[in-house]
């Protein structure tokens, strides 16, 4: 099944890779590469500004799409996983509307902010979370997940209508807000990706690393306590690993929805729910999964460009409903 | 039907003829030798002002510019926070994007400009009995003539508004005779995201003018998003920047977006920052923009 998944994914970044606005034929590709390997040098360059195309910009937005994809996708299982809430994404709890926060306040308070939205929407990410995890535990009682669930609510609201109130206050803020409230690799280069790279890392790592405790704990936190894994422990770990990575993927392509959702379910519906699959499918699937909605963002009215968001929930949510379907009647 | 009732039905129009005529205010004549009421269409909403306005808001920057132009300018007592030209415009909190109805009706408006209603503006200001005109964003020079006509008859102003529009059509005759048609290509931004403008906007227009290409035409009209890939490809021979004032964007930054050092405009230093506000509006300073490109094209320069 990894296996297969992988192959999916190579799959996918090499239809990335080959299609675009501007047609570079895979052969003068491969070429390309030929070309540019040491040892080999056999093929033949492409011309200086086509190599600029593929290598400057289409190939890094291809990456970022697989990192974002997979974090935002891995992210929703886990958070699904230590809620014991199938709606859980990696948009709750503040992350997201954190990230709007700081990304508009950026956008808002200077010129020459280009630069300063990923890691202004990563702080605000960070706090927004922060903020839910401090009010949830402070609240105390209850059971954890859902009095976490429901203080992230709360949070979310209020960093929310913070953000509509800096946007009022500042007309000019509208476009550069709306854009990246739709989502998307538009403007993309090695750049975000070296970003965003280490913490996609290290949140993968410490994701998987759970995983098998994420089973466990599905059954309760106190039959988890009484098997010996200590629940609180595990959650914070996790809620820290899956809210940096959703902070790292929304910092660099803004808010693209129904990831976090329609991808870890998706992986269920065919591989059962165990989260020793769910995780590294639902890493897999979910960078495959962007890589072609982004291949469509640019290509679908090239070339102008289809923003990420519309397309991962127009393509994404009937994908989603016929899995379903067809999961549901096969068992 | 018999007759009698005819004759009675007559008799009652005349005499609601009289009597709206004798009611209907004596037609007014202002300085300028013009008189109100007046009705002024704009789009399907015709919109009668009674009276010459000694009060007028304007939500829009681009009517703002236009009433001090046409000498308007003492009639107007308050302008939104974004009318940042002229000077002497009297800047308020209002905003043209999310209008406050009180805030507004405490200028005790007779009259309101405004762009865009993102509620019931409209509706409301009829309520009050306050004459409001809607002047959307243009989508052809002409209609930024019509809107400083419109502007013109409702402010008594109509000589004034005839005079700028001629002046205006004049300079643009002037310039677009004077500069070279070089049959360059261009790429207008207007946000860091690629968004642009097709030659079938407001702004491609004015470019067009000049008999410069837009590179932007190929992906559909009106204001459009483009593929950073496809831009590198098109390889413009001119670049403007519409977002060098909000955004912080110049010839630099452009250069050192990824892939961009392959474009012809970008190793010639053919990239322009313009004045963002210029290249917005619809008003008279569209001849300033005019200009502005055309200065761009000038031998000499890149």
């Amino acid at each position: 099944m990894l296996v297969l998944s992988i192959v999916c994914l190579l799959a996918a970044v090499a239809a990335g890779a080959a299609v675009g606005p501007v047609a570079i034929s895979p052969g003068r590709i491969l070429s390309d590469v030929a070309a540019r390997l040491p040892l080999l040098e056999t093929g033949t360059r492409l011309s200086e500004r086509d190599a600029a195309i593929l290598w400057q910009l289409r190939m890094p937005r291809v990456l970022l799409a697989t990192l974002v994809g997979a974090m935002l996708a891995a992210s929703g299982a886990a958070y699904q996983g230590v809620f014991r809430n199938p709606l859980a994404d990696p948009y709750l709890l503040g992350a997201a509307s954190g990230a709007a926060l700081g990304a508009t306040l950026v956008i808002a308070l200077g010129p020459g902010t280009g630069g300063m939205v990923p890691p202004a929407a990563f702080a605000g990410a960070l706090l927004g979370v922060g903020l839910a995890y401090l009010l949830g535990r402070s609240a105390g009682g209850g059971s954890g997940a859902v009095t976490l669930i429901l203080a992230g609510v709360a949070v979310a609201s209020f960093l929310t209508a913070l953000q509509t109130f800096v946007q009022q206050r500042d007309q000019d803020t509208f476009r550069g807000v709306y854009r990246w409230v739709l989502g998307g690799l538009a403007t993309s280069g090695w750049r975000d990706v070296r970003l965003i790279l280490p913490y996609v890392v290290v949140s993968s790592v410490v994701l998987l690393l759970h995983r098998r405790l994420l089973d466990v704990m599905s059954v309760g936190d106190s039959e988890a306590g009484s098997l010996g894994v200590p629940a609180r422990r595990v959650r914070l770990w996790v809620i820290a690993a899956a809210t940096l990575g959703t902070a790292a993927a929304v910092a660099a392509g803004g808010l693209i929805g129904f990831v976090g959702i329609i991808v870890p379910h998706s992986v269920r519906l065919v591989a059962g729910s165990s989260y020793r699959l769910v995780l590294p499918l639902s890493l897999v699937f979910g960078a495959a999964f962007l890589v072609l909605a982004d291949l469509l963002a640019r290509t679908v009215l090239s070339p102008a460009e289809l923003p990420l968001g519309v397309v991962t929930a127009f393509f994404g949510a009937p994908f989603f409903a016929v899995l379903l379907r067809s999961g549901v009647r096969s068992r | 039907m018999g007759a009698p009732s005819k004759v009675r039905r007559v008799t009652l129009l005349v005499t609601l003829a009289l009597i709206a005529g004798g009611c209907s205010e004596p037609p007014s004549t202002s300085q300028s030798g013009e008189s109100f009421p007046v009705t002024i269409e704009a789009g399907n909403n015709p919109v009668r002002v009674p009276r010459r306005p000694e009060r007028i808001v304007s939500l829009s920057p681009t009517a703002t510019e236009i009433l001090f132009a046409i000498g308007a300018g003492p009639q107007v007592v308050a302008v939104d926070e974004a009318s940042s030209y002229p000077v002497e415009a009297p800047r308020t909190e209002l905003s043209g994007y999310t209008p406050n109805i009180e805030a507004l009706a405490s200028y005790r408006p007779d009259l309101v400009v405004y762009s865009s209603d993102p509620g019931e503006l409209r509706d409301a200001l009829n309520t009050l009995g306050t004459p409001a005109l809607l002047q959307p964003a243009a989508e052809r020079l002409e209609d930024a003539y019509r809107q400083i006509a419109q502007l013109g008859t409702a402010t008594g102003r109509r000589a004034e508004s005839s005079r700028l529009v001629e002046s205006m059509k004049e300079r643009i005759a002037a310039i677009t005779e004077s500069a070279a048609e070089p049959e360059s290509s261009y790429y207008h931004e207007l946000d860091e995201g690629y968004y642009t403008a097709t030659s079938k906007t407001f702004i491609g227009e004015v470019y067009g003018l000049l008999g410069l290409k837009n590179i932007a035409d190929a992906a559909g009209t009106g204001y459009v998003q483009l593929s950073g890939e496809f831009i590198v490809q098109a390889n413009p021979d001119l670049i403007f920047l519409a977002d060098a004032r909000c955004c912080g964007q110049s010839a630099a930054t452009v250069a050192a977006r990824p892939g961009w050092d392959q474009i012809d405009a970008v190793e010639k230093g053919a990239v322009f920052p313009l004045d963002d506000d210029i290249a917005s509006r619809w008003g008279p300073r569209t001849v300033d923009f005019l200009q502005a490109i055309a200065e761009s094209l000038e031998p000499g320069r890149p």
